[in-house]
């Protein structure tokens, strides 16, 4: 392998100096077509996946009204803060169905702030808790261990519409529903993913801090929070970060079991919003402020973490 | 160190039934262990187990949520075979599952050679992963704005180009492909992703003695790239074929099933049965449904493709 890298490298070294002996980048070279294709394909992929976002934030932008006759105008049309303040309820509603909105009471600060409340709360318990058994399935011995981490594991077969129904009558009966407890226990203290994730960087972790703490007498518990959580703190926190991702997005089961107004998350309050705009003249401009309020927290997210993110897709989704 | 390390652990992992030297091995850490593993347990037991047993159960039940499940054998099941509805929503969602699987697979084998050969920086593929970090729902609102019949940006293309408008979302023909496509949007680049970690674990001596002997990359592609490739990719289409079969989100907060039913697809049918006409024996029957077709599913992709053996060697 080595030699043939070598030989490789010689020899473009070899061309690079014969074709341009003074200059470092040698103008004869022929333009590389398949290279060139390849990344036009590159920027039409960049472009197809930015375009939608950028829309999105020019259609916030615009007055509603204004949309039809600059339907095609790719600046925003009659530029308004308007539909922001639609969205979080800063309009009265004479003002609002002035605007084109539906004029109903909706108000995405208490949405946004009961996503944060969901996601956090399922996050927290979910990684916690899985670390925990995560760390009970790779670190400690006790019989039955494989056999109880199979079933765990198989668990993660069943679809969860499968699970949602049973869920949502165990919630109902409990008297649960439209409370955040309701809404976050199905989630709070494990996923079979979560374990497996967990289990399998601890696996790869070195025994040898943990054995020398246990020699002088530490026990599990403490070496579980004085040495184990803080040597997993980038796994832990990747896990987070996608479960938080997760967690933000879901739609289906809020919507079963957090309808009501004081715990209704941001997706589910998009639905609402969406089948309460005009039916004749929907209120796009509204829609998508609504939207990007939606995607803002998971966006900021991305840009600050997404290298952890890219990287960590690939060896979390496959194996 | 080594000698230290050795005589921390445990003899041997402890076998159950053999009766050991010492008793305290045998038992190993199970009590610490079952206190790190309660509160997984619980979830475990509450809100995975339970519900299993409890789905089957109410399958065989009649269960509108005001009073108890009575028990009907079989009926739930027989009426499913012969009810129209269930056979459209199977219908329906095959098709969007061909549609959204075949398009994304292609596209993201594409850009996976495109971040393993030309675009190798992380900020490109964090740029195509953005769209799956955002929620469904924001996804298909946006562009249920932008491929709107009146006024999206779409259209205004199509008809400057003097073509007529489509009604993506409102026709009968274009609903599920429409559909499919916004999901394929959203997926292909966390797709490509994983298909491009696949792509990094092939050795590049492999290449190499293929450039040596004048392959061409088509050439190379096919006879390489693919066949080395294929465990992670029948991994990733066990994995998205299951997720597509699952639509929901999409077609909820955009068609609702609609028009008449050309999109209501089968978790949808079954949300409409259990929350629309409070009739929970019958959804039941028709999630288990859904589990059972799922589960052979990703049996026949793992058996006929052969997913868990290894051209590597």
């Amino acid at each position: 392998m080595s030699t043939s890298t070598n030989s490789r490298h010689s020899r473009e070294s070899a061309t690079a100096v014969v074709g341009s002996p003074r200059s470092r980048r040698p103008r004869t070279k022929p333009v590389n077509w398949r290279r060139a294709g390849a990344w036009v394909l590159v920027v039409i992929a960049v472009v197809v996946t930015i375009a939608p976002f950028l829309w999105m934030l020019r259609t916030a932008l615009s007055s509603n009204h204004s949309l039809a006759s600059n339907a095609g105008n790719l600046l925003p049309a009659d530029f308004s803060w308007g539909a922001f303040q639609r969205v979080f309820g800063l309009q009265s509603p004479e003002q609002a169905i002035a605007e084109g909105g539906s004029g109903a009471d909706i108000n995405f600060w208490l949405y946004l702030r009961n996503s944060i409340i969901f996601a956090t709360l399922t996050t927290a318990g979910q990684v916690f808790f899985s670390a925990m058994a995560a760390y009970a399935f790779s670190r400690l011995r006790w019989p039955g261990r494989n056999k109880v981490f199979a079933i765990f594991l198989a668990t993660m077969m069943v679809p969860p519409i499968f699970t949602a129904l049973p869920n949502f009558l165990m919630i109902k009966n409990l008297g649960l529903l439209n409370t955040f407890a309701g809404l976050a226990l199905p989630f709070m203290f494990m996923t079979p993913f979560a374990i497996f994730f967990l289990r399998q960087f601890f696996l790869s972790m070195s025994r040898e801090v943990e054995e020398a703490a246990m020699l002088d007498g530490a026990k599990h518990l403490r070496i579980f929070f004085q040495i184990v959580i803080p040597n997993a703190a980038a796994p832990l926190a990747t896990l987070a970060l996608l479960t938080f991702i997760g967690q933000w997005n879901e739609y289906f089961w809020p919507l079963l079991v957090g309808q009501d107004e004081n715990v209704r998350v941001l997706t589910v309050g998009l639905g609402v919003f969406k089948s309460q705009s005009p039916q004749g003249a929907p209120d796009w401009s509204g829609l998508m402020a609504a939207t990007l309020v939606a995607a803002l927290p998971v966006l900021i997210l991305f840009i600050a973490f997404g290298k952890k993110v890219v990287n960590s897709i690939g060896f979390s989704g496959i194996k | 160190m080594t000698t230290l390390a050795k005589q921390a652990e445990p003899a041997a992992p402890p076998q159950p039934g053999k009766p050991s030297k010492f008793g305290i091995r045998r038992i190993g850490d199970l009590k610490i262990a079952l206190l790190f593993i309660f509160p997984a347990m619980i979830g475990f037991v509450l809100f995975f187990l339970v519900p299993t047993i409890r789905g089957i159960y109410l399958s065989f039940t009649e269960y509108s949520i005001l009073g108890d499940p009575t028990w009907i054998g079989l009926k739930n099941y027989t009426t499913i075979f012969s009810d129209d509805l269930f056979w459209n929503a199977m219908a329906v969602t095959v098709q969007y599952v061909a549609l959204n699987i075949g398009f994304q697979t292609v596209i993201a084998i594409g850009l996976a050679l495109l971040m393993h050969r030309v675009a190798k920086s992380t900020f490109i593929r964090g740029v195509l992963l953005l769209p799956f970090l955002v929620a469904n729902v924001i996804v298909a609102l946006l562009w249920f704005w932008m491929l709107d019949y009146q006024l999206g940006i779409v259209n205004e293309v199509i008809s400057w180009l003097g073509l007529p408008r489509i009604a993506f979302f409102g026709s009968d023909q274009w609903a599920i492909p429409t559909i499919a496509f916004v999901n394929v949007w959203r997926h292909m680049g966390y797709t490509a992703l994983l298909i491009f970690a696949g792509l990094q674990a092939i050795p590049n001596h492999v290449y190499e003695v293929a450039n040596l002997d004048g392959a061409s990359p088509t050439r190379t592609f096919w006879s390489i790239t693919m066949p080395l490739l294929r465990p992670v990719l029948v991994l990733v289409l066990v994995v998205t074929v299951i997720g597509s079969f699952q639509v929901f989100d999409t077609v909820a907060v955009t068609t609702g099933g609609g028009p008449v039913n050309a999109s209501r697809v089968i978790q949808m049918y079954i949300y409409q049965k259990a929350f629309g006409e409070s009739d929970f024996g019958y959804a039941s029957a028709l999630s288990v449904i859904l589990f059972i077709i799922l589960a052979l599913v990703a049996f026949i992709q793992m058996k006929f493709l052969k997913g868990n053996e290894t051209d590597l060697d």
